[in-house]
């Protein structure tokens, strides 16, 4: 009979399906091969005019169906195609989910496109006031749709059947992250026997990527796309946006075993904290990252030696990866030299608020694989940060627990820990 | 009664009508009270203004204030009056320990650009690039950071030092509704101690009104309270800039410090209406059940919008239970957006503290109430998806 509560009498949550959609593919499979042959998913951009830009290269998601409809669109299409693959994989109900949705998506504004068409299709007056004379004669709701911030939960708990008042967040970086956190904690107050957590960002439309490249935050390696991203390299210059899904299934280890599904792995523990020390920079001693690891660790009930590999958030930004390699080499004292700590991020780009669930989503094919994906582009290894990177190669090993990094813009921290078996 | 109850130990209020707990209740029960209206600056549209606000009270350094546009600025001097009146600002360690859960939008967009892109688009057919060439060299590089949504809680950490965890909900009134109803699970369940939850919503905006208008929410008639609307000229919402947040606790917790107890949080409960099915007012009833079964007259603090279907809706189940003696806010203070229900909340519980309930704010359709409110109910039903209904119980 297995243990079903963990170290301090909750329930244990398991994870019983996994879908994910990268620039690499649609699905785990397609997803997996690409990720463990080094492959990286970032291009050029053909979306919009790249014209002024001086980044001119992403990872975006141009194969579904609403890949050019604009940022709600895709991101429904996105979330929606990567829960469906996890709940078929948990063999539960598509239509009748039988649990509540977290959703952590970008915050959504009304798109350019629309924005356009809606003020040419009249002449009097100007500026807001004509957008607004228009917009109450408009017969449709999609275009106001687009526009409010819980219709794509809507639209998800609508397909899916999933329970109650969907909850849509954002943590910046750490959305995905956040996401799966609520889940893991609705379940283990006893609110529910399963929830659907998903991370999903579409949102890398030409304004998103102006303002990150205002804030000097994107990569502007144009030339050869695919090197651009290069997590802990001495001339990593900036994040590479992408678009991307991850949905997890999780359920109470219990409920999961009574219904005989198959156990895809357990989350074992969510650890967070708060930067008050500026809006885009982490506090200089690292202190809010570390905090967050090491509630992590406590959550999950694990000693700092009893972590096998490290998915880092390693977004390829100068800034970022020094301040993970600092917290992360306090936390793991000298052992940081030899754990394995790669960054999903050099191959599909940084998915913003998808993050943290599609990198959820491969620590726990990680996990089951026994194979750990490469951090690619590491040519020139900064030598102020000394990692064992897993470079260039994928790397067999037996991998029984990970930590997952997600930091973000606004002091957002956030970390999980997985594992492959029930204690 | 239990140690591990949710209570209320803190109010951060701002609206049209001013700033604070004390202010708004004493205006709140004036008889007669006429709410603060603009009705030039959006004309067709009606907005309840800000009032004058010194933003150095809650923001002290100019450099914080100048990273923010309006809405944050409001919502983080709301999080302020929130930790001040609580007893927890400055408190580096309660601070350092403190959840927050926070219902946001968007932020502000810079007007002026988006119109000098919009004027140029009428005699470009290459608006793609257009859009290029004007956002790569007019936009203020930090503007997008006043426009994050997760960067009202983001400014709340670094102004008021809240960094326990971080976490911020999008989705309307909705998000306000998930905000409270989690931050009340995580203390129920002994996963926090103390929480600050709440949210601003900053009007006077053309997006701010874009967002309703897209689907013919707002009203353009004259001014009238929320309950009169139906049958006039738009949608029925007048909106409002304002702002709540509120400082749950533990029962002991808050007992341990010593400090003043507005009310207990009861029950909070939370629904997904498919409206277009027709199930608006069958999940409003519901709720209602799980929250309260009335003994006696019920004061319900309702943040009804004034959106014609919605209200209806509303209005048709809160005047079939006749214990309940409904005060509409909005007809005061404007619709709040994501602040809406922890303002509700805000409202019923300052009720059960000072024992008294408020007058009628609109006497043609309000009903009066004699009485001490031991307890207090709170709504939020959204004027397009998502509803949410809390009971407040005297401390």
């Amino acid at each position: 009979m297995a243990k079903l509560t963990d170290h301090m009498g909750r329930p244990i949550v398991a994870v019983t399906g996994i879908g994910v959609v990268t620039s690499l593919g649609i699905g785990k499979t397609d997803n997996w091969a690409a990720l463990t042959s080094g492959k990286s998913g970032i291009h050029p951009i053909t979306r919009f005019p790249v014209d002024h830009l001086n980044t001119r290269i992403a990872g975006t998601v141009d194969f579904l169906a609403s890949s050019s409809k604009g940022a709600s669109p895709l991101t429904y299409e996105l979330a929606e195609t990567a829960a469906q693959e996890a709940v078929a994989e948990a063999g539960l109900d598509s239509s009748d989910f039988g649990g509540p949705l977290f959703l952590a998506s970008p915050p959504v504004e009304l798109d350019w496109a629309d924005r356009f068409s809606l003020y040419n299709s009249d002449k009097a007056d100007s500026g807001a006031e004509r957008l607004l004379r228009v917009a109450r004669g408009l017969k449709e709701i999609d275009i106001f749709e687009t526009t409010q911030f819980g219709s794509i939960a809507d639209r998800l708990a609508d397909h899916f059947g999933t329970r109650g008042l969907p909850i849509t967040l954002s943590t910046a970086c750490a959305s995905g992250a956040t996401a799966i956190q609520l889940g893991v904690e609705a379940i283990r107050r006893g609110e529910c026997d399963r929830a659907l957590s998903i991370g999903s960002d579409g949102s890398a439309t030409a304004e998103a990527l102006i303002r990150f490249s205002l804030l000097s935050a994107l990569s502007t390696h144009n030339d050869v796309p695919e090197k651009a991203s290069k997590p802990f390299s001495k001339d990593r210059d900036g994040f590479v946006l992408a678009e991307g899904s991850g949905a997890l299934v999780l359920e109470s280890l219990e409920a999961a075993l009574a219904r005989g599904a198959t156990i895809l792995g357990i989350m074992r523990g969510c650890g967070e904290r708060a930067d008050d020390f500026h809006r885009t920079r982490s506090k200089p001693d690292g202190s809010p990252a570390i905090a967050a690891v090491r509630a992590a660790l406590a959550d999950a009930g694990l000693g700092e030696d009893e972590i096998d590999y490290v998915n880092a958030h390693g977004t390829s930004t100068p800034e970022n990866d020094k301040m993970e390699h600092l917290s992360l080499s306090t936390v793991f004292g000298e052992r940081i030299g030899s754990m394995p700590i790669s960054s999903n991020k050099s191959m599909i780009g940084h998915t913003l608020s998808a993050a943290g669930a599609v990198e959820a989503a491969f620590s726990l094919m990680t996990m089951r694989e026994g194979v750990i994906p490469p951090t690619i582009n590491y040519d020139n290894p900064d030598p102020a940060i000394v990692l064992d990177v897993v470079p260039n190669r994928k790397r067999d090993a037996s991998v029984g627990t990970v930590l997952s990094n997600s930091f973000g813009f606004g002091g957002q921290n956030t970390c999980l820990v997985m594992a492959r078996e029930p204690v | 009664m239990s140690a591990s109850d949710v209570v209320i130990s803190g109010i951060g209020l701002v609206s049209s009508l001013g700033e604070g707990p004390d202010a708004h209740w004493s205006k709140l029960t004036q008889p007669g009270l006429q709410p603060v209206l603009e009705t030039a600056r959006f004309a067709p549209y009606t907005i309840h203004p800000l009032p004058e606000i010194d933003w150095n009270l809650q923001i002290s350094k100019r450099g914080d204030q100048r990273q923010m546009e309006t809405w944050q600025r409001l919502g983080t001097y709301a999080a302020g009056l929130a930790l001040d009146d609580a007893g927890i600002k400055g408190n580096d360690e309660l601070c350092a320990t403190m959840d927050m859960v926070v219902a946001a939008g968007g932020g502000e967009r810079d007007e002026a650009v988006d119109a000098t892109i919009l004027a140029a688009s009428e005699s470009r057919n290459d608006r793609d690039v257009l859009l290029n060439e004007k956002l790569t060299t007019d936009l203020r590089p930090t503007l997008f950071l006043a426009q994050l949504s997760n960067l009202l809680a983001g400014n709340i950490s670094i102004v008021h030092k809240v960094t326990g965890s971080s976490r911020t909900f999008m989705g309307e009134e909705g998000a306000g509704v998930a905000a409270v109803e989690t931050a009340a699970a995580r203390i129920r369940s002994g996963q926090s101690t103390h929480v600050l939850v709440g949210g601003a919503f900053q009007t006077e905006h053309s997006d701010m009104l874009l967002g309703y208008e897209l689907a013919g929410y707002l009203h353009r008639d004259a001014w009238k309270p929320v309950w009169q609307r139906q049958g006039m000229q738009g949608g029925g919402v007048v909106t409002g800039s304002g702002g709540a947040f509120l400082v749950l606790e533990q029962r002991a917790h808050a007992i341990s410090r010593g400090r003043r107890i507005y009310a207990e949080l009861g029950p909070i409960v939370s629904g997904r209406a498919r409206r277009r099915q027709g199930e608006l007012a069958a999940t409003i009833g519901a709720l209602l059940d799980q929250a309260v079964k009335p003994n006696g007259k019920l004061l319900t603090l309702s943040g009804a919008s004034g959106a014609h279907a919605a209200t209806a809706a509303e209005r048709s189940v809160l005047d079939a239970h006749p214990a309940l003696a409904t005060r509409g806010f909005s007809t005061m203070t404007g619709h709040m957006k994501e602040a809406q229900f922890p303002f509700a909340v805000a409202l019923a519980a300052l009720a059960v503290e000072r024992k008294a309930a408020y007058p009628a704010f609109d006497a043609q359709a309000e009903k009066p109430f004699e009485g001490v409110p031991d307890s207090a109910l709170a709504t939020a039903i959204g004027y397009h998806q998502f509803e949410g209904v809390a009971l407040v119980k005297a401390a």
